[in-house]
């Protein structure tokens, strides 16, 4: 019983795996919907195209054009109301070529199979997030970014679950599971538990973040493996990019996960009959739930793949850096509101000038337009920046929203032109007062939502909004302020990161990572709609100015 | 004369010696053992010799007024119908094993002689057709489909949504509207031996209706209180099989009830074994080995409540199964198995003709039915307080009481601090 007992299947999977291994240009369209078509499902293609708004130089596209291509499999005895999805992204080369070939192995055999309640759609995407994008608001009618993309002619019910497939070679010595998805949303854990579950069973070597977890809890070695492996979740969670094609569907509210076969130098090498049973059990678990998972954790972070930590343990740390910055406004507002002491000769100063809120105006609107100017001259002013330099697209895209990021760094020196009067005492308190609830609260609601995010920014910034003041060394203090600013911390994290992954860098492989990182985030905003990029631009990059505004108060 | 009266006493010692008391003198029928073949030569050659021994007139007036008085036992006597009302309360997929748990007691209590007409089955949902099924149209009560329960006559009254606590209560208590089928009422009168099962989620004090609603054990009571005084039934076995079971028939208070359940307050009713290639629980395990008890019930079987009683112990169970009799007249060691879930009738032959001119005395009952408090006023009076443990005041009457000080010590100073401490 399960899948491939029959000699004959086996055989039929292992030539169409070793076909599939040769290198294909784009993607075989009539050939994929007359193989679908032979194992008996529906199958409908969709075209789409978009334009980058600037060439993706790690990918190298710039003018996408595609077809998906998917097969519905009806449920025998069911109505068509709940689907389930299997995708495999299908790349020219030598990146996927296996998970196509497993994907429609397991179609001909869930074809005859009787027991199935929902419809499985077998998906095979083209350019890999790009195609998944298009054919999700495809199939859910909506068009938040702006692609292009033909209706879908063939449609399941709603979906419930999706699992993706990613499969380099046709042996493996294990299987990743990669859960982050878009704007550092995660499935129910209830997901990576069954995966998990069911690895165990058939007796699959299972890892999480490319790490096989550990016995040893108790010692040092084990719990600093731990924390590496919660310290990559973390950075992949902050970063807000999909980490997988899973990544697009959470969003709609569909529980899915991708799953990558690894293969490292292990003599235990398992093949592809066992991923096709591992895959079956999963969907047959699937098949037999009643509602959408829902009933444990959506915000969690895993240390392994037998241990999480829950939201209630990770908030109160963030909470009680949030309340660093409310006790220091707490402070402002004791001192603003304490009259001061008199003057020599006994008479109050009764002409204080209190500065109101009106002198704070100016220092935000121009901070919140130099974030808008980090935002949208990049994008716009990329043509002009070729012509007149010699840079690529991307690069030019990059180093102008470097060039922003410094140039407000000049600002205060001519803000102060702009002020009416001389900026006082009490103004600058005003001020501080403002930015240090504006930015406990930006970073309140960045970390209810991407958590990983908010704790990062959260780090850095609550020790520079606490202890900057006009009155504090200037030079000394403006080297600090500048390091704990987004974007350094945004270079040190890619040093992290690679740290982590075991992978370390030299400074200047570094540096074109770090490059090649902004330009990521920035397209992933135009083309997945994520939020990191406009959140540090619009919101988090204003903020840290108002406080470089405050160090040098005159 | 002597000899043929001691003949006559020793026969009905005999007669009487194992078996049941209410089988009548002149019971020569099939229900005699093979060991009293020799009793029965002994009457025969008693009941044709004695007239020409001894004193004709006194025998047959002997005899006759045992027959008077058994006729009036015969018409006063126990049940004379039975009935069933098999109720599953939980649908989808995975609780399979509920559907599997009744519908092998209806096999087993159609097996046994009720008849359909006499069945109410209520089955919350369809797991024989569900979509997930592997084996459509069948319902495995063992593993490796060795028995399938569903088999191809299973009559459902109550299917699917119909399947409430309101329709339950009225099918027990019989306020249905005038327009509902027969065979969806339970039309017992008062000669009736009704057999009630219940199977599905379960927790202390009530049963989950369809992941909906829930009875209570009070509201069960109450039901069988109203079937009591509208005469429903002659006797009652309560069976129910869910987690913490016990807890459902700790409210009955009604006479003649006499009930099972699977597990004690506290504790889960586990369920059986899965089948890997239908891929659920198939059955809970004390329904699993009261089917098999129950197949080895056949209809002239002498299996007593107390054999039912020791179904399932807890090495096999797990839980711990439990009963209540306090409510039964009868002792439980004289009742068959086969009142309750079979359909014997007591043939009695006679060759005496009986004069029913005279109207038949009724054996008076010679038991007072004993009823049990309903609600236990005095002992809840009386009890004392149940002593709660100490918890540390709330997390937030805490901040309130430290917002309160903090802003007192802010608006009148800090020197007051001097006066606390």
């Amino acid at each position: 019983m399960g899948l491939l007992s029959d000699p004959n299947r086996r055989r039929a999977l292992i030539n169409l795996l070793t076909r599939l291994n040769a290198p294909i240009c784009g993607m075989p369209v009539e050939w994929l919907v007359k193989t679908m078509q032979a194992r008996g499902l529906e199958v409908y293609t969709q075209r789409f195209s978009r334009t980058l708004p600037f060439p993706d130089e790690n990918k190298e596209r710039y003018m996408v054009k595609g077809t998906n291509v998917y097969g519905i499999l009806r449920a025998p005895r069911a109505p068509r109301t709940e689907a389930l999805v299997l995708s495999a992204p299908c790349t020219p080369g030598d990146n996927n070529n296996q998970a196509v070939g497993l994907l429609l192995g397991l179609a001909q055999y869930f074809r005859n199979q009787i027991y199935w309640a929902k419809d499985i759609i077998f998906l095979v995407n083209d350019h890999d997030l790009i195609g998944m994008q298009a054919w999700l608001e495809g199939y859910h009618h909506t068009n938040t970014t702006g692609m292009d993309w033909s209706p879908l002619q063939g449609r399941g019910g709603s979906i419930q679950a999706a699992l993706s497939l990613e499969l380099s070679s046709d042996v493996v010595t294990s299987m990743d599971l990669v859960l982050e998805g878009l704007n550092g949303q995660l499935p129910n854990l209830d997901l990576a538990n069954l995966f998990y579950a069911f690895c165990q069973k058939i007796g699959v070597l299972c890892t999480i973040q490319g790490k096989l977890q550990r016995n040893d809890w108790d010692s040092v070695s084990g719990y600093s493996h731990a924390v590496q492996t919660m310290m990559l979740m973390v950075m992949k969670q902050a970063s807000g990019r999909p980490w997988g094609d899973h990544g697009l569907f959470l969003r709609y509210h569909i529980e899915a996960a991708t799953i990558k076969g690894i293969n490292s130098f292990r003599q235990y090498k398992t093949d592809a009959t066992t991923i096709g049973r591992l895959l079956e059990g999963m969907y047959r678990k699937l098949n037999n739930l009643l509602e959408r998972l829902h009933q444990s954790y959506f915000f969690y972070l895993m240390p392994s793949l037998s241990h999480f930590v829950s939201i209630g343990y990770y908030m109160p740390a963030f909470g009680l850096l949030a309340v660093i910055l409310l006790l220091r406004a707490l402070d402002l507002w004791v001192q603003l509101a304490t009259p001061p002491p008199t003057t020599e000769d006994g008479i109050a100063d009764i002409e204080q000038s209190s500065p109101g809120v009106l002198s704070v105006l100016t220092p935000l609107v121009i901070s919140h337009l130099t974030g808008a100017a980090l935002y949208m001259l990049p994008i716009r002013f990329q043509e002009m920046a070729v012509e007149h330099f010699p840079v690529s697209e991307t690069e030019a895209v990059v180093l102008t929203a470097i060039a922003v990021y410094t140039a407000g760094l000049a600002l205060p020196h001519n803000t102060h032109r702009l002020l009416s009067g001389e900026g006082t005492e009490q103004g600058w308190r005003v001020l501080k007062l403002v930015a240090l609830l504006y930015l406990a609260v930006l970073l309140g609601c960045t970390a209810l939502i991407n958590f990983s995010l908010g704790f990062i920014l959260a780090l850095t910034l609550v020790p520079a909004a606490a202890f900057v003041t006009p009155h504090v060394p200037k030079v000394l203090s403006a080297f600090v302020l500048v390091i704990l600013s987004p974007a350094c911390t945004l270079l040190f994290s890619v040093f992290f990161f690679q740290e982590l992954q075991e992978m370390p860098v030299s400074f200047l492989d570094g540096w074109l990572l770090y490059l090649s990182v902004i330009s990521q985030g920035i397209l992933d905003h135009f083309l997945y709609g994520s939020l990191v990029y406009p959140l540090i631009a619009l919101l988090v990059y204003p903020c840290w100015l108002l406080f470089w505004n405050i160090l040098f108060w005159k | 004369m002597k000899t043929h009266v001691l003949f006559n006493l020793f026969a009905t010692f005999l007669l009487a010696d194992g078996l049941n008391i209410e089988v009548s003198v002149f019971d020569f029928s099939l229900q005699l053992q093979i060991s009293h073949r020799f009793v029965f030569l002994i009457l025969n050659f008693t009941r044709n010799v004695a007239p020409l021994l001894i004193n004709t007139q006194l025998f047959t007036r002997f005899l006759s007024r045992i027959s008077q008085d058994s006729a009036g036992q015969f018409f006063s006597s126990g049940h004379t119908n039975n009935w069933a009302v098999l109720v599953c309360t939980s649908r989808f997929w995975f609780n399979y094993r509920h559907v599997a748990n009744t519908l092998s007691v209806y096999r087993s209590v159609k097996r046994l002689g009720i008849p359909d007409s006499h069945i109410v089955l209520m089955l919350a949902d369809d797991m024989a057709c569900n979509h997930r099924n592997p084996k459509p149209a069948t319902v495995f009560s063992h593993k490796n489909m060795e028995l399938n329960v569903y088999g191809d006559d299973v009559e459902v009254d109550y299917r699917g949504y119909e399947v409430t606590v309101e329709n339950f209560l009225r099918v027990l208590t019989g306020r249905l509207p005038p327009s509902t089928p027969r065979s969806k009422r339970l039309l017992s009168d008062d000669r009736s031996n009704i057999l009630i099962y219940l199977t599905g989620h379960g927790g202390n004090g009530f049963l989950k209706f369809q992941d909906s609603e829930e009875i209570s054990n009070v509201e069960l009571a109450d039901a069988f209180e109203q079937m009591w005084q509208k005469r429903r039934y002659n006797e009652l076995l309560f069976i129910i099989d869910t987690c913490q079971g016990a807890s459902m028939y700790e409210r009955f208070y009604s006479p003649n009830l006499m009930a099972l359940a699977s597990s004690q307050v506290g504790e889960d009713s586990l369920s059986h074994q899965p089948d890997l290639a239908i891929g659920v629980h198939l059955m809970d395990r004390y329904t699993f080995y009261l089917l098999e008890f129950l197949e080895d019930i056949h209809p002239a079987s002498k299996a007593n409540m107390n054999d039912l009683f020791k179904v399932c112990p807890k090495s096999q169970c797990v839980s711990t199964p439990g009963h209540r009799t306090d409510l039964f007249l009868r002792d439980p060691g004289s009742v068959l198995i086969t009142d309750f879930f079979g359909s014997v009738r007591k043939v009695e032959i006679t060759t005496e003709a009986i004069d029913l001119t005279d109207p038949i005395k009724e054996v008076e009952e010679r038991y007072m039915h004993s009823y049990v408090d309903q609600l236990p006023v005095s002992e809840i009076i009386h009890q004392k307080p149940k002593q709660k443990d100490w918890h540390p005041p709330d997390g937030f009457i805490l901040g309130l009481w430290t917002l309160i000080l903090l802003v007192f010590f802010q608006t009148y100073g800090v020197k007051h601090l001097r006066h606390i401490f």
